[in-house]
């Protein structure tokens, strides 16, 4: 099995998604310049954290551009799984590869902390390891992750049952007071309709290993490599 | 001749810098101020004269703007 991890000017945990699948998952993965035009010969697609060109006008508006996403929205169309992480996330929304948009934090802080996420659905390959209602300790670190969708677009989210991961107090509740940054509907983490495209806005590469503070972010890479095992078979 | 783009947030999406910048200028004493929004403006230079503004229509949507979350005018003068 073989990762690509996306490189932009300015991505910044790039290093940290290699070094997770490599050295926690023992899988290999590749860094993939963003002026590549293929994507060919890898089995999942990660856009990493960071700020691509320095966040210039919006979050992701000139990465979606650049030519390495041609090749994932024909690799997504395939159905091959693409996660996007933070400013991944926002890439994947600024392509339209996922609906909404990610605008500026309610508090306009930036925002660097554990969170608490319900899981809330398992029939993706993404979160297939898991079990509904499961809380998550798993880190943010964004000053733009404020999730917003037109009434529409939110309720066929909801009725679809393609929102991914909520945000929600250490007990599971989800409520405004566990919501840090004013997202529609406490959304972290959303599916696209097929279901093999998945943007969210904590890092769960930064929640693999017991000293930096968590291992819940190691269900997303768990469910990924059982679920591209099991399609093998 | 120059185009000037001017992009704001949607009515219906929280503009948290607009609030805080209504707030400090109540702050201020000024209390003229109802809603506030905070958007941004590109000046763009046209050294080829009047550009086709369907094209530009085109370049305000795709590029300037996110349609989800912004809305943007756009005038061009000399």
């Amino acid at each position: 099995m073989k990762f690509a991890v996306l490189r932009f000017p300015g991505s910044n945990c790039d290093q940290d998604c290699l070094r997770t699948l490599r050295d926690n998952f023992g899988q290999a993965a590749d860094p993939v310049w963003h002026k590549e035009t293929s994507v060919t010969g890898y089995d999942v697609i990660i856009i990493p954290g960071g700020f691509s060109y320095g966040d210039y006008l919006r979050c992701g508006a000139f990465a979606r551009y650049s030519p390495v996403m041609a090749a994932v929205r024909e690799a997504a169309g395939r159905g091959t799984p693409v996660l996007g992480i933070c400013n991944g996330f926002q890439i994947l929304c600024e392509a339209g590869m996922l609906p909404g948009a990610l605008v500026r934090n309610r508090g306009l802080h930036f925002i660097c902390r554990h969170v608490h996420l319900r899981l809330g659905l398992t029939a993706s390959p993404f979160t297939s390891s898991g079990t509904v209602g499961q809380v998550l300790r798993i880190p943010i670190a964004h000053g733009e992750g404020c999730y917003f969708a037109a009434p529409d677009t939110l309720d066929q989210l909801e009725g679809d049952g393609r929102i991914a991961f909520r945000y929600c107090t250490p007990d599971g509740e989800v409520s405004a007071e566990a919501n840090p940054n004013g997202s529609l509907a406490n959304i972290a983490g959303i599916l696209n309709k097929r279901g093999n495209v998945l943007g969210l806005m904590p890092h769960p590469e930064r929640a693999c290993e017991q000293r930096l503070g968590s291992t819940d972010g190691r269900l997303v890479f768990d469910s990924i490599i059982q679920s591209a095992l099991s399609a093998v078979k | 001749m120059k185009a000037r783009v001017t992009v704001l947030p949607k009515p219906s999406v929280l503009d948290p810098q607009g609030v805080a910048t209504a707030d400090a200028m109540k702050h201020l004493g000024w209390d003229q101020a109802g809603r506030v929004r905070v958007g941004k403006i590109i000046e763009i230079d046209l050294p080829g004269g009047r550009p086709d503004e369907e094209k530009l229509h085109a370049i305000c949507r795709d590029l300037l703007s996110n349609p989800v979350i912004e809305d943007y005018t756009f005038d061009i003068a000399e």
